[in-house]
């Protein structure tokens, strides 16, 4: 759009100022305050802007826990987001898997209650795991995976949201395609690899973006099924900071929050430009 | 190269109630090495057919074989045939070569005979200096290239074409037209080439099959198709403007149809006379439609002559040689 209207370009200049105000304000107050020593944080009302000189010591004791400066005892971060990390790679590339294949099934064969078991499928779209949580624990723990990674990740990994997207966009492969494959001797699996898989590329890579930040966030999930401290994923962990100990070491807090946050957004910004590729355009 | 042959060959959709016939018992033999073209209007059936040759669609009844092999209940890739689609269907990931060496690789063909059959068909088709080229880097006719380079490296007993032409422009189109005959005359495969375009069907044939409404109306060479059409559709389909067919011009008995093309009447002093409606210019033709009594006419006169003028009353005869007779009823040819 070419417009000339001071105005108009003013409010939304301000509308999008805010916006970013919004987002990136309790960012910065995060980082800010992990960079100054509890005391600090305690002390001053409201809380300065100015970082402090604390960061290297806030961030050591956060990553590999130890005793602070007031006394208390944290745990490490580092095996907590080892943790999580595992947790979210085995969810995302599980989902893109069983998403792929199951749409792959629904789009391309022939079977007895196709559309039914499509329908299924998208009605667990209705279903998330806070609704199915109560079963799914009871079945979880049954199956001896509390306190495991099978557990924290298996009951996540089926998705509904992804083997439609799939689904759509195998809808649009042209058929021609299928049947040169056909009659270049392709078989199903074949065809699979060979074709369908690096024309959905750029989708693999935006679902994975998306599967990625989810099965970071997961926090109710782990909650039920973790009761060992070994196994609590870093989101658990920065609970567990604050509600752990009488006296709350905020710089500890925000430091684990800020690294917490790194890993996604790494994700985002690496992947970034496929991930924008895979939501707008399709290859074909 | 194999001979072609369809026994009774039918083709049903659905079943029950529901069931439609889409193509009713077709019979022929194509011989070995042989170009044919099936053409007809669109829904007439005739990628339908050829798709049952590829084997992507199932044979509901009758019988293809392709030499001695009856093949209708093999997959495509065992049928030794290789297809070039409408829309090219070229796998949009792969390189030129890729794709023309994906079913070769699929097949277990070595290395470097892959390599030497996709040069040679590259030089063949002037696709050499583009072979690290993505599809989508090529032009529409360089795609149609790669197709065609893609069935040919696989060394088919027949070749299968489905409108392959009709996504070129006009220029490119009787370019390439040309480039498949000559292929044609290097490789000597048995051919089976479907178009709606009936310039094509005319030059591209040695034997045409013209179809209509899952019927299989004419099986000749473009010359018996154009002499000797064999019912009042043929002659209405091929030859453009198409063949007048009259009830009652002088001489037709009751029940019967006569035809004569446009250009098989000729301005004369005496005749037929006829009534000027409009009068086209072709550049080296004119076109005058006219009525003969209350039946429309068309009537093809030379550029040189002059033209009628609309609405005069003018005379035409026909070639005595040239009439066609058909039975009024089934359209059949009466001879």
């Amino acid at each position: 759009m070419i417009e000339r209207r001071p105005v108009a370009t003013f409010i939304s200049h301000l509308v999008l100022i805010l916006g970013v105000a919004v987002v990136a304000f309790p960012l910065l107050l995060a980082f800010v305050a992990s960079t100054q020593s509890a005391q600090e944080i305690a002390q001053s009302r409201p809380l300065s802007l100015v970082p402090g000189s604390n960061f290297f010591e806030t961030y050591r004791i956060a990553l590999f826990g130890g005793e602070s400066s007031m006394g208390s005892k944290y745990p490490p971060a580092l095996p907590m987001m080892g943790i999580s990390l595992v947790s979210a790679l085995v969810i995302a590339i599980g989902k893109i898997i069983i998403s792929l294949l199951s749409a792959f099934a629904i789009v391309y064969f022939r079977f007895p209650l196709r559309t039914l078991v499509f329908w299924m499928i998208f009605v667990t779209l209705m279903l998330p795991v806070e609704v199915r949580i109560g079963p799914t624990y009871e079945v979880v723990s049954d199956l001896g995976m509390l306190n495991s990674y099978a557990g924290l990740t298996v009951p996540l990994i089926a998705s509904a949201t992804a083997t439609f997207l799939f689904r759509q966009f195998f809808l649009t492969v042209p058929d021609e395609l299928v049947e040169a494959a056909r009659v270049d001797g392709a078989g199903p699996m074949r065809f699979f690899f060979d074709v369908l898989l690096p024309l959905s590329r750029t989708s693999i890579a935006a679902l994975f973006v998306i599967q990625f930040i989810y099965g970071w966030n997961q926090y109710l999930w782990p909650l039920l099924v973790t009761t060992n401290e070994d196994m609590y994923p870093i989101v658990l962990g920065i609970k567990r900071l604050i509600a752990g100990e009488a006296y709350t070491e905020w710089n500890v807090v925000m430091a684990t929050a800020i690294l917490a946050l790194l890993p996604p957004a790494i994700v985002v910004i690496l992947m970034q430009k496929w991930f924008v590729k895979g939501l707008v355009d399709t290859e074909k | 190269m194999s001979s072609l042959s369809f026994r009774n060959v039918v083709k049903r959709y659905g079943t029950g109630k529901q069931q439609l016939q889409v193509i009713h018992g077709v019979n022929a033999e194509i011989a070995q090495g042989e170009f044919v073209v099936i053409v007809g209007p669109s829904g007439c059936g005739k990628s339908t057919l050829l798709r049952m040759v590829a084997g992507l669609e199932e044979i509901t009844g009758g019988e293809i074989a392709i030499g001695n092999r009856v093949v209708n209940a093999l997959e495509p890739a065992e049928r030794d045939i290789a297809m070039v689609f409408q829309n090219y269907a070229l796998y949009p990931h792969m390189s030129v070569f890729d794709n023309m060496a994906y079913g070769l690789k699929i097949k277990k063909v070595p290395a470097d005979e892959i390599r030497a059959r996709v040069d040679k068909a590259a030089k063949i088709l002037e696709l050499s200096h583009l072979l690290e080229r993505k599809p989508r880097q090529l032009s529409g006719g360089q795609r149609q290239r790669v197709a065609m380079g893609r069935a040919i490296v696989r060394q088919p007993q027949v070749f299968l074409f489905d409108e392959p032409l009709s996504n070129l422009d006009a220029k490119l189109r009787a370019q390439t037209r040309i480039e498949i005959q000559k292929l044609h005359r290097e490789l000597g495969i048995t051919s089976l080439f479907v178009t709606h375009d009936q310039v094509e069907a005319m030059t591209l044939a040695q034997r045409m099959i013209v179809m209509n409404a899952g019927v299989m109306e004419q099986f000749g060479t473009p010359e018996e198709v154009y002499h000797r059409p064999a019912s009042t559709f043929v002659a209405g389909f091929i030859g453009s403007p198409p063949m007048n067919l009259l009830k009652s011009a002088p001489g037709t008995r009751a029940g019967q149809l006569m035809g004569i093309r446009p250009e098989h009447l000729d301005l004369s002093s005496s005749g037929w006379a006829v009534d000027v409606d409009t009068v086209e210019l072709l550049g080296a033709e004119r076109l005058v439609y006219a009525r003969l009594g209350d039946e429309p006419l068309i009537v093809r006169i030379d550029e040189g002559q002059a033209a009628p003028a609309v609405g005069a009353r003018i005379h035409v005869t026909p070639r005595a040689d040239r009439l066609h007779w058909f039975d009024a009823t089934s359209g059949k040819r009466i001879d």
